[in-house]
């Protein structure tokens, strides 16, 4: 076989028929549609994000609070079982002498 | 009287975006013809003449009007296609036994009695997109551009921003490729 008659006799058949130029309807409307949508995409994406870290923030401070709440509880009670832990050697002393 | 492109364009790049439609529907025929070119399938086409104009509008900037717009808006063109064909290789590794029967009577036709298979059959149509899209992207586009689109290796070189000398080692490549093709599938068919 021939291959480079058989290349000529293709590349040809491609010449011979150029693809065609239609457009289909309103075609630039859509174009422009999508040339319009990244930025509202772009600005509503903005906007749930700020929402999402609002509401961290909230979530986030809230929890601090009960934390805060808890540990200011927790350390008093602390403080009087350190208290007594410390001094308890020294009540015994005294009972001791009595 | 219709503006200018130079008009719109300024227009579009003070912040009129709607100048750029006129530019669209002026252009968008050329484009679709040369996206037919790379991709078969009508939404493939719809999505690259998409993308060019999408890429045309944010580059807009980088346009200087030394040449006329349709040369820049070309350039970008070919080289979306090109993106597109790296992106969808998907029927390079296909064997040629899918060849239809009206593909394989025209085959079988030229092997008989080269001159009487007409180049303008439909079957020898079908059967070159099918050799091309066993090509590599880049021996398809120079294919394309220099043996069906006819144009000259210095064209070639501004439409893909190859040098010269690469497009003139890729069009030979291009051509052993697909001859090598070619007979792969004489093998394939008559072996």
């Amino acid at each position: 076989m021939d291959l480079t008659k058989l290349q000529d006799k293709l590349i040809a058949a491609a010449r011979s028929r150029p693809p065609g130029d239609q457009v289909p309807y309103a075609f630039e409307k859509r174009v422009m549609a999508n040339l319009r949508q990244p930025l509202a995409d772009a600005w509503s994406s903005w906007g749930s994000a700020l929402w999402r870290a609002a509401f961290s923030c909230v979530v986030a401070m809230l929890l601090v609070m009960a934390w805060s709440q808890a540990s200011t509880r927790t350390s008093a009670d602390l403080s009087q079982a350190f208290e007594k832990t410390v001094l308890a050697a020294a009540d015994h002393f005294d009972e001791d002498l009595q | 009287m219709e503006p200018s492109d130079s008009e719109l364009i300024a227009a579009v790049l003070k912040g009129d975006s709607a100048s750029f439609e006129p530019l669209i529907a002026k252009y968008q025929p050329r484009v679709f013809a040369t996206a037919r070119r790379y991709a078969r399938r009508e939404s493939e086409v719809e999505d690259i003449v998409q993308e060019v104009f999408l890429k045309a509008f944010q580059k807009l900037s980088s346009f200087r009007g030394e040449a006329p717009f349709e040369h820049w808006l070309m350039r970008l063109a070919v080289r979306t296609c090109y993106d597109f064909l790296r992106g969808h290789q998907r029927n390079r590794e296909k064997p040629f036994a899918e060849l239809s029967e009206p593909e394989t009577d025209w085959l079988e036709r030229f092997v008989a009695e080269p001159d009487s298979a007409s180049e303008h059959a439909d079957a020898a149509r079908q059967l070159i997109n099918k050799v091309m899209e066993k090509l590599s992207p880049a021996n398809q586009l120079v294919i394309t551009l220099l043996e069906i689109e006819d144009r000259s290796v210095k064209e070639i070189s501004k439409l893909t921003g190859w040098s010269v000398p690469l497009v003139k080692v890729r069009a030979f490549r291009a051509r052993a490729e697909m001859k090598k093709i070619l007979s792969k599938m004489s093998q394939e068919k008559y072996l």
